[in-house]
């Protein structure tokens, strides 16, 4: 048993509901008991969709156990197939109905529906939401493509290509799409099937007809990609188009497949103008955490170093299908890789490391409110405010304006850090007020409030520090003050001294000072 | 099942009640633990179950879940199918590390849920098990909030109803007064107030704000329920020797003042006194819901099943708002507890029992009410149907019961016809 209180990824059959209600004319039956339904509501209300997802649960209860949960789940699917007439039927179990051992495959088999019916097998007790989402979306175009093969073209005029992976519930999925399909188009090349995402099964039966395949996103996509490539002969990319250089690569790489001039498309971004403007200096070296999926993680690591001159001091993930991945990323910064689904040690290591800026989901939102660290969202799980009404892609080159955008927007600006320094005994500068756009200010005309950390009576305080120096260290700005003091207790740590004095404390500054 | 009604009483007592069995679009009773654990708090409470039931918590409790919450979920993972003993010790290790990291819980409750009701892990052993080890510092206790057996509300009434057997034995011979129901903190404190000032001393709460101070029961307490989804509490509290005092349930002007009066009536108050006690708050009720008449007076309302607050709440709506019921719709109908409410429907209003979802909303598109109070799987596709919702859960989360907040409660049901009548897009 695993203690949880915040879980990062949902249960495998939210998975497969992502891929169910992402598409048109599939209808997912699942077996599961009263309950179960609070799913529809991260479909209906975070990311605010105007249908109900098209699952249908049987809502199994204590007095239906026994032979009788059976006829409900043959019951529930002619019932929604007779009212939802789809193209295709996905049929499941949740974890409980798993542990009834009702045999969804089996009990639908017998009743002949007349529309292709997929079985899914998700071990709701090992495996997890992108994994589910994954098997789902690569049994689903196995069974629509069966049979099919790689279609002789008769339009050779423009390549064409399948784009993968974005979902239901995806991480600016809706708005990469469009600014991926828009680049590609500019290069000349047509999409043949982006799915899941508002494809049909029958649109999945087509999928043979593409040059080559696009994975978006490998956490959904990179199975079926990989047994297109088997069944089909089509290429991947794989270069996942998040940030400029990455678009760039991505460019090449799908101009090669597709033989077409990249020219076109190149340099439309304002991120390396933005980043080599002299308002941009003061982000050199700022200490950065990464943490999310694998694929976001990764992009956003590249990003923070290459194109913002970060220092990424921690990079992780808590989908473990994608760890190899991850661990190859951390030696190019070397960093100690995080892989872990628990985001107390996620809080550990960012308290740990004092970074001046994490990027994350939004559990690593809260956990940055928590410590006064700037902080912005690259990841799913994500609330209802990262499903916004605006376009705001993460791929391509309008991906990476908005990435400028939103990952230093939440820093202390450089001059008002700058002034914070300066004035910092003024009271609209004080610690109490904070930035101004971190949300911690109070009224500016209040009185500066008494400092955050209490200076102790006693000539030395429990951790060792003297009056004095603690004194000191309020007088550095908040933002690096956690830094500051955990370096000075190393400092002293490692020398043996057992209390901090002012000398302490400036010599430890010389010390790290790199 | 149901005895037979003789015909011709008021209301909807003897009103047919549609039952239906299908897909049921309602929360599990682990819900109730995102109430629950902002009440009593000294408590935790620990599901045994999967990662669905983690999801579904922080679904639910949204942000909550920051906010150092007194609740989480020992997951159940492949290797404790293997074999049961092992789940028992995996489950023993969880608590133990779980106390020594919170050694302020003096109350922790292990929540069953579908998976661990379905393998048959018996909490209950393992809370008296636990309870040994634990013994001095923290009671564990255990009940079900599984989908299988409750909805909703319904894990309150089990947590309450496992509490029940717990309670000192009260040996008083004066007469006490017993609230039942997790209510908000203010609403819990002007309830007190009121009840001080017509006279009747010995009150207390159910459940009460810290473990160690749960009320006595015995065959001299009387109690009034606060909530319409307590009825195994009720039984548990009536087992005990207690006397359930029927009332309506205290929403609106006149549903709180009949509360407070089945309190008066058992504890010998005086009439007069009463009406003078009760006219205050009674009035302010009156006047505030009154703003909301001219919005909410000839709507056609529909309630989908939630709470089973959905009965009260709609005599409440038709009684002193004026709307039109058209289909109340209740997981569980508890008779006895709604007697009075029934009778204060109007007839003819359908009254159903259990669901099915797809025809229910059949059934609301049918009827094309100006208001239907359903969940948030449902409310977003009705609004995109043209049909104008009002989200359930926040009638549980938010503070309704009393006087004081008869105005609120109304609000709740105007802001969306409002906010329809102001956009213009």
């Amino acid at each position: 048993m695993q203690l949880t209180v915040w879980t990062y990824e949902g249960p495998p059959h939210v998975g497969a509901m992502r891929i169910a209600t992402a598409m048109q004319g599939v209808h997912y039956v699942l077996h599961a008991p009263q309950g179960d339904t609070y799913a529809d509501l991260l479909f209906t209300m975070i990311e605010r969709r105007a249908k109900r997802p098209p699952v249908t649960y049987t809502t199994f209860q204590a007095r239906d156990l026994g032979k009788d949960t059976a006829e409900l789940f043959q019951t529930a699917a002619r019932d929604a197939f007779n009212r939802f007439q789809p193209q295709a039927m996905l049929v499941g179990a949740s974890c409980t109905a798993e542990l009834i051992q009702d045999d969804p495959a089996g009990l639908v088999e017998a009743m002949g529906l007349p529309c292709p019916v997929v079985a899914l097998e998700l071990p709701s007790y090992q495996r997890k939401e992108n994994w589910g989402a994954a098997e789902t979306f690569y049994h689903l175009v196995r069974t629509m493509c069966a049979g099919a093969t790689a279609a002789p073209r008769t339009d050779t005029a423009r390549p064409r290509v399948n784009l993968l992976g974005p979902t239901a519930l995806g991480f600016r999925h809706r708005d990469d799409v469009i600014e991926i399909t828009r680049l590609l188009d500019t290069l000349g090349i047509a999409v043949n099937v982006t799915a899941p995402l508002g494809a049909s099964p029958a649109d999945l039966a087509r999928l043979g007809e593409a040059d080559f395949n696009i994975c978006l996103y490998p956490e959904i996509a990179d199975t079926t990609c990989r047994w297109l490539e088997r069944q089909f002969g089509q290429k991947t990319v794989r270069t996942v188009p998040i940030g400029h250089g990455a678009t760039r690569d991505f460019i090449a790489e799908v101009a090669g497949l597709a033989g077409v001039d990249p020219a076109a498309v190149l340099d439309t971004s304002n991120l390396p103008w933005w980043s080599r403007s002299v308002d941009s200096t003061y982000l050199t070296g700022k200490r950065v955490f990464i943490f999310g999926d694998a694929t976001h993680a990764i992009a956003a690591a590249r990003v923070a170093r290459d194109e913002l001159g970060f220092e990424v001091v921690g990079l992780g993930c808590y989908n473990r299908e994608f760890a190899r991945d991850l661990r190859d990323a951390a030696r190019l910064y070397g960093v100690e890789p995080l892989i872990t689904d628990d985001y107390l040690a996620v809080e550990d290591a960012i308290q740990a490391l004092q970074p001046e800026l994490v990027l994350g989901t939004q559990m690593e939102r809260h956990i940055a409110k928590r410590l006064r660290i700037p902080c912005a969202v690259i990841s799913a799980p994500v609330h209802v405010q990262d499903f916004p009404a605006r376009y705001s892609p993460q791929m391509g080159f309008e991906g990476a304006n908005v990435l400028f955008d939103t990952w230093v927007h939440p820093l202390v600006m450089g001059l008002e850090e700058h002034l914070l320094t300066m004035f910092r005994d003024d009271f609209e500068f004080s610690d109490g007020a904070g930035a101004s756009h971190l949300g911690h200010g109070t009224a500016a005309h209040t009185p500066a409030r008494p400092v955050l950390e209490p200076v102790a009576d006693a000539r030395v305080a429990a951790g060792g520090w003297s009056p004095e120096a603690e004194k000191e260290l309020l007088k550095i700005p908040f933002f690096v003050r956690g830094k500051a003091r955990r370096n000075t207790e190393r400092y002293a740590t490692e020398l043996g001294i057992a209390a901090i004095t002012l000398e302490t404390l400036y010599d430890a500054k010389a010390h790290y000072a790199r | 099942m149901t005895p037979a009604l003789p015909a011709g009483l008021p209301g909807c007592v003897s009103a047919p009640v549609l039952r239906e069995r299908g897909q049921r679009e309602v929360f599990c009773g682990l819900t109730g633990i995102i109430w629950l654990h902002r009440k009593v708090q000294d408590a935790f409470f620990l599901v045994v179950g999967s990662r669905t039931c983690a999801h579904l918590l922080q679904s639910a409790a949204g942000v909550m879940v920051f906010a150092e919450p007194r609740f989480g979920t020992a997951i159940i993972e492949e290797r404790d199918l293997a074999g049961m003993a092992d789940c028992n010790e995996e489950l023993d290790r969880v608590v133990d590390r779980l106390l020594a990291r919170r050694p302020d819980i003096k109350l922790l409750f292990l929540v069953g849920s579908c998976p661990s009701e379905v393998i048959k892990l018996d909490l209950s052993r393992a809370a008296s098990r636990l309870s040994v080890k634990h013994a001095g510092a923290t009671r564990i206790l255990n009940y079900s909030g599984s989908g299988i057996e409750t909805t909703f509300t319904e894990g309150e009434d089990a947590c309450l109803a496992a509490l029940v057997p717990e309670l000192r034995a009260d040996h008083d011979t004066a007469p006490g007064l017993m609230i039942v129901g997790a209510l908000p903190d203010v609403v819990e404190d002007q309830f007190a107030r009121l009840f001080a000032e017509l006279g009747i001393a010995n009150v207390h709460s159910f459940p009460a704000r810290r473990a160690d101070a749960m009320p006595a029961v015995g065959p001299n307490t009387r109690f009034l329920l606060a909530q319409p989804f307590l009825g195994e509490t009720a039984r548990a509290l009536e087992d005990r020797g207690a006397t359930r005092l029927d009332a309506l349930f205290p929403f609106g002007a006149e549903g709180t003042t009949n509360w407070l009066h089945a309190a008066a009536k058992a504890f010998g108050i005086d009439e007069m006194h009463f009406r003078r006690v009760i006219a205050p708050g009674r009035e302010r009720a009156k006047r505030a819901i009154e703003h909301r008449r001219a919005t909410l007076s000839g709507k056609r309302v529909t309630f989908l099943p939630d709470s089973q607050l959905e009965v009260p709440l709609a005599r409440f709506l038709s009684n002193e708002l004026g709307m039109v019921p058209v289909e109340v719709g209740t997981p569980y109908l508890h008779r006895r507890h709604l007697a009075q409410e029934l009778a204060l429907l109007p007839a003819g209003t359908l009254i159903s029992e259990g669901q099915d979802v797809d025809l229910q909303l059949d059934r609301v598109r049918a009827a094309r009410p100006d208001l239907t109070v359903c969940g948030l799987g449902l409310a977003n596709p009705l609004e995109a149907e043209g049909l104008t919702t009002k989200w359930a859960i926040e009638l549980v989360f938010s503070p309704i019961h009393g006087f004081d907040q008869a105005g609120d409660l109304a609000e709740l049901f105007t802001r969306p016809l409002r906010r329809r009548d102001v956009l213009r897009v």
